[in-house]
């Protein structure tokens, strides 16, 4: 179970350029709940998955993991338990490693970290390569080739690899398709979802596509302004179309959707 | 040029590469510009120079000195990384700091070590090369150096700390504490340079606390001369790139004092060496956005089948 309770995010407090960006979040995701979030440009969505994987520290709240108190770890820490691929292909991956380099980054996750060569074993590396192969997209062939040259789709699938290479519990994915042409970003949700299911993750992830909200996932949650505005459980969701979602989006912060603001795809 | 000065040029080539591989670990693995060491290069021959003095065995002291080094990285490192202190400032003020520092452990401006016996004499009782004894020493150094960075690199720390450098939020994210990662990493570039420092001294025959000045300069040229020749896409690659780069800038400063070229004299070799440095930056700037421009083709050259979508 992952709780966020009572999260207030302010940046840049006491200056001119004060954002409010979460007021009073509380938030409960269920063991293996997948969850998908929308909400307007700056609504908060990417705040609030960065205070779940630690990057951002809220100024009250707490955030808790399996009844454990983990708000003051720190977001490597927070790794043993919390996976993340980032909207930016680049972000996830080190271009100037190998496949295999950046896969052995993850396989060493919450673990100490000393002189044995870093791809291990022959069986190690097979195994690596085991993973890739299960993504299906033919780079168990190329492991020694550096991750600068592949595709912003095949960056991503082995960033959603390298996050959850390892046993762990949540996996945050914030717009992590958004920088993909449709079929590749098609590709890697497929995969999310599959990864996710199988392992039984807990999962958020942000979207800008009302359509993959709603198909995707257990649950839909709605932000605006630093706060949840709609909340939908898995039978509420069945029953709505996109064009549901995006009028009641519109009545719950009182004011139409702007098409510019949001995509209706 | 003289036999005399090639061989010289050659030593102080192969030395100032010790400097550029630590140069290259802060400056390019973990992209923190550095400024140390113009103080942990006469920190280490500071250390070694006083150790000797007063009769501690030549290798122990030199390894003393790579020590100190380590120190200065570490302070230099827990500047920035602690206590938030921007990475150039970080570096300056322990530069600045070890200044004092090494007046301190000298005891004065300078420490002769004419009287005492360094690393080079115990070498010239295992061989004797002549003229060639000093170069063939640091020579084997400079590559077990070299070695040793490249072996470093391909460990699970090395792969971390060259996550850290290239890419913190990913690293970060794979559990890696990429502060920490800036203390290791700094700690070894000084000792490095540190080590160089303690092994500059025993070759003059004198620790001066002057001599610092224009490591940094020097480093940074022999690396990127060193780029230049060989690029940087591997590891092993671009620390050989290091030594390359340092013997050719050296036996390009012998050259041009020798042959009085432009009427350059010894006082001008800072002004050589930064614009060489300025002039190496540009161009390989201009390469790399080259190079930039060439590999965002390249996806989309990549066959359709072999794409994620
Ligand atoms: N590091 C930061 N410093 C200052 N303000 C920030 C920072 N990060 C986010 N903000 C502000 O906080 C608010 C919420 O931002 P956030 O990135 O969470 O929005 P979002 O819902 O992810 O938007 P988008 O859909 O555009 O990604 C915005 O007003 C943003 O400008
Ligand atoms: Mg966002």
């Amino acid at each position: 179970m992952l709780s966020l309770n009572n999260i207030h995010v302010t940046f840049n407090a006491g200056t001119p350029t004060e954002v409010r960006a979460l007021s009073d979040i509380n938030l409960k995701i269920a063991d293996g709940e997948f969850v998908t979030v929308i909400g307007s440009n700056g609504a908060g969505k990417s705040t609030l998955l960065s205070v779940v994987v630690g990057t951002v520290k809220p100024e009250r709240g707490s955030v808790h993991l399996d009844g454990e108190d983990v708000t003051a770890w720190s977001p490597h820490r927070r790794a043993m338990h919390v996976g993340r691929v980032f909207q930016e292909p680049r972000l996830g991956t080190c271009s100037s490693l190998s496949i295999e380099e950046n896969l052995a980054l993850a396989a060493a996750r919450g673990k100490s970290r000393g002189l044995k060569g870093a791809l291990g074993t022959r069986q190690n590396r097979k195994w690596l390569a085991d993973q890739v192969a299960k993504l299906e997209i033919g780079l168990e062939d190329r492991m020694t080739q550096p991750v600068g040259t592949l595709s912003g789709g095949q960056r991503q699938a082995i960033s959603l690899l390298m996050a959850t290479l390892l046993p762990m519990k949540i996996l945050v994915l914030d717009e992590h398709t958004a920088a993909l042409d449709p079929g590749a970003a098609a590709k890697v949700l497929a995969l999310s979802t599959e990864i996710a299911e199988t392992r039984k993750l807990t999962t958020l992830m942000v979207t800008h596509s009302m359509r993959d909200a709603l198909a995707v996932g257990h649950r839909t949650i709605m932000m605006d302004s630093g706060r949840i505005v709609l909340d939908f459980t898995e039978e509420e969701r069945a029953k709505l179309t996109v064009q549901d979602l995006s009028s009641l989006f519109g009545r719950a912060i009182g004011k139409q959707l702007d098409d510019d603001k949001m995509m209706l795809a | 040029m003289s036999l005399f000065a090639f061989a010289g040029a050659l030593e102080s080539g192969l030395l100032f590469s010790l400097v550029a591989l630590g140069v290259f670990l802060s400056f390019r693995v973990l992209d923190f510009p550095d400024l140390t060491v113009d103080g942990s290069f006469p920190l280490g021959a500071a250390v070694a120079a006083a150790a000797l003095a007063s009769g501690v065995d030549p290798f122990l002291a030199t390894g003393l000195a790579i020590v100190a080094g380590w120190g200065a990285g570490l302070v230099t490192a827990l500047l920035n990384v602690r206590f938030g202190i921007m990475n150039l400032l970080s570096g300056i003020l322990t530069m600045v700091a070890l200044f004092s520092i090494n007046l301190r452990i000298m005891g004065g401006p300078n420490v002769p070590l004419y009287n005492v016996d360094t690393v080079f004499d115990v070498a010239q009782s295992w061989f004797n090369f002549g003229l060639w004894t000093n170069t063939v020493l640091i020579a084997i150094v400079a590559f077990a150096a070299k070695f040793l960075v490249d072996w470093f690199l391909k460990t699970e720390l090395g792969l971390a700390l060259r996550a850290s450098g290239e890419n913190p939020a990913m690293a970060e994210a794979q559990g890696i504490a990429v502060g920490r990662m800036a203390l290791v990493g700094m700690a070894i570039s000084n000792g490095l340079v540190a080590l160089a420092g303690a092994l500059f001294a025993q070759l003059q025959g004198v620790a001066d606390v002057s001599m610092g000045i224009g490591t940094i300069v020097t480093g940074l040229a022999a690396l990127i001369i060193g780029e230049a020749i060989l690029g940087r896409r591997m590891v092993f690659v671009a620390t050989l790139g290091c030594i390359v780069g340092a013997l050719v800038y050296r036996l390009f400063i012998a050259l041009s004092l020798s042959a009085g070229f432009i009427g350059i004299q010894p006082q001008d070799l800072n002004l050589v060496t930064a614009i060489v440095v300025a002039i190496a930056v540009v161009l390989s700037k201009g390469r790399a956005q080259r190079n930039r421009r060439r590999a965002g083709m390249t996806p989309r050259r990549a066959p359709a089948a072999k794409r994620a979508g």
